[in-house]
């Protein structure tokens, strides 16, 4: 295994995850709420009285984070390689299986975690897992099998 | 009027916790694809960070949940709303695994989505409609489901 030595920010990772369990902690002590975007965005869907509000203020908090961190520093680089299609199709399965497994990378791996719940335990295994393998196959099984086929001889 | 000013006030709760949240996120890199499949990518060059990431998280989130766990209710007031359901199903492995794919794919889930959606990205525009879609479709099914088991 190699480490990737100049991109590895154990420092500001640390700090930043740190600063998302704060977050996690005020919503769950003062809203009594998990912090699991999947769970707040689904309850929009079919959404009963007074419980609108609040779950849009979390998703507007969030999207107006750039925008406040963008007063003090600018923006840390952002990179999306996959391509417009592709992303409109993961798009469509993350929003699909977030909701039937009940729960993203925040409401399992986050909160989940923190809250030893076993159903998380393996949920974020299950994603963890299968993330590691789409990339092993995207990055290392099928540019060589495409570039085969299309005779660049990878 | 005691009820609609606590409600108020939990909106303002919720609208800074998703706020920090999405500053955390930033801070920790995590609001770049690029570096979530950095980490994925362990046969590549590999960036260890969403595992510190996590453990940041998760060492101050096991504090706050301990604490949670022996309220009945928030320092708000309102009832605590922790998930009860313990078993370990079908859906629960298969979406997970479903999720790791489009996760696998993209380098994107859906908090960083929003914080893309934040920069105004057409990408991040794309990812996230997709990704209501893909919800909606979930409640369609699910209402559909209900419906035909009755």
């Amino acid at each position: 295994m190699l480490i990737d030595w100049n991109n590895f920010s154990p420092w500001t990772a640390l700090a930043g995850g740190a600063i998302i369990g704060v977050a996690s902690a005020i919503f769950v002590l003062f809203n009594g709420r998990i912090a699991g975007i999947c769970g707040i965005l689904g309850g929009l869907f079919r959404p009963q009285k007074n419980d609108i509000y609040w779950r849009l203020a979390f998703i507007v908090g969030l999207m107006i984070a750039p925008l406040i961190w963008q007063l003090f520093l600018p923006l840390p680089i952002i990179d999306i390689e996959a391509s417009n299609g592709l992303l409109a199709i993961t798009g469509l399965v993350v929003g699909i299986s977030t909701r039937y497994g009940s729960g993203c990378t925040s409401g399992h791996g986050v909160c989940g975690i923190s809250r030893l719940s076993p159903r998380s335990f393996i949920a974020t295994l299950a994603f963890m897992f299968a993330g590691f393998v789409t990339v092993y196959i995207v990055r290392h099984l099928l540019d060589y099998e495409l570039g085969f086929k299309l005779g660049l001889g990878v | 009027m005691q009820k609609n000013f606590s409600n108020i006030i939990a909106v303002l709760f919720s609208l800074l916790s998703g706020t920090i949240f999405g500053l955390g996120l930033i801070l920790a890199g995590m609001s770049n694809p690029a570096k979530v499949l950095a980490f994925l990518d362990l046969a590549g060059l590999w960036d260890p960070s969403l595992a510190l990431v996590m453990a940041g998280a998760i060492g101050v989130g096991l504090v706050a949940f301990a604490m949670a766990k022996k309220r009945s209710t928030s320092f708000l007031g309102l009832k605590m709303h922790l998930p009860s359901l313990r078993i370990i199903d079908k859906r629960l492995v298969i979406g997970g695994l479903a999720f790791g794919i489009g996760w696998g794919l993209s380098g994107i889930c859906p908090a960083p989505a929003f914080v893309l959606l934040g920069t105004g990205t057409t990408k991040a525009i794309i990812f996230v409609v997709s990704m209501l879609i893909g919800m909606e479709i979930f409640e369609k099914i699910e209402s559909y489901r209900n419906k035909s088991q009755r």
